[in-house]
């Protein structure tokens, strides 16, 4: 029988090894599809939008799988949901400094 | 005199269920993710603001970066694969594959010192424009991100690795919470490549 350190089922492990590597093959596509989109002559919202979707899936599968946060405890998810809130946030900032423009004609009066 | 025992880095706390290296590095990547937020925020910010802006691929080089991003995406696997060969006790497979996540950390570093250098040759600086300033302090900040990973796997490969063979558990527990440094790593750059390089 192989061995293992305390703590881990080598079944489980094994399954999470394969599931990694069809991640990694699942990756490189993703990046040769990015880099193949960019160069197509599509309307730039559409190359953005394009890109930043497959960056936002590639992203949900390294932070899932690699960093197998799939099965991580309550208390992880707890504390992330809180960085989401404030990132989400953040990312929202420069279009409420984009509304926020004087539209009115200030008189200045001598 | 008894040495102090630091509890809860190999078993879990009860209340948590989680080693506390595993919260704290949790806690840790939250803030990483607001640091890189905070810039990407700017990011946008200046592109939304700006006149003109270039189209990144017409000023960077899209193979080297698409290869870069190839050599991150694979150093992520060898750290997957790094830290399931302790979990099988088979430490020499663990240290190669540490080698593998440390040569791509070392190839992506030299990669981008080519793309600065071809940068600056054309002297293309920060104070050039905005887009510069904003491309060299995202992806300056992310290189800075890839060393200190770096020294991180060197010191669990070579003089950390010392505890694997007293603390089993433990060590095996080091080096997963330096992947998931790694991975961040890998994150940042999954998002930094196509916004600077591709839109």
């Amino acid at each position: 029988m192989t061995e293992q350190i305390e703590g881990h089922d080598l079944e489980e492990l094994n399954s999470h090894v394969r599931t990694c590597i069809a991640i990694f093959v699942a990756l490189l596509a993703l990046t040769m599809i990015t880099v193949t989109v960019s160069y197509l002559d599509l309307p730039v919202p559409a190359t953005i939008s394009l890109a930043l979707c497959i960056a936002l899936l590639k992203g949900s599968m390294v932070v899932s799988f690699f960093m197998h946060l799939i099965s991580e405890k309550k208390i992880i998810f707890w504390s992330l949901s809180l960085t989401v809130i404030f990132f989400i946030f953040l990312m929202t900032l420069p279009v409420i400094t984009q509304e926020d423009i004087i539209k009115q004609t200030i008189e200045v009066r001598h | 005199m008894s040495a102090i025992e630091i509890p809860y880095v190999s078993s879990a706390r009860p209340d948590t269920g989680l080693v506390n290296a595993k919260l704290g590095i949790w806690l840790f990547l939250a803030s990483e993710v607001m640091l890189f937020g905070g810039l990407f925020s700017a990011y946008v910010l200046l592109r939304v603001g700006a006149d003109v802006w270039p189209e990144g691929s017409t000023i960077l080089n899209v193979p080297l970066a698409t290869l870069n991003t190839v050599v991150l995406i694979s150093s992520s696997i060898t750290m997957v694969l790094a830290w399931a060969s302790l979990v099988r006790l088979d430490f020499n497979k663990y240290r190669l594959y540490n080698y593998g996540t440390l040569l791509c950390g070392a190839t992506f570093l030299v990669i981008k010192y080519i793309e600065y250098s071809a940068k600056f040759e054309h002297h293309l600086f920060p104070s050039e424009s905005t887009f510069m300033a904003i491309y060299f302090t995202l992806t300056g900040l992310h290189g800075l991100h890839v060393i200190a990973g770096m020294l991180v796997l060197s010191y669990l490969c070579w003089p950390g690795s010392k505890m694997w063979k007293t603390e089993p558990i433990r060590f095996t527990g080091r080096v997963e919470v330096a992947g998931l440094f790694w991975h961040l790593v890998d994150l940042v750059w999954i998002f930094l490549f196509p916004v600077l390089y591709l839109m």
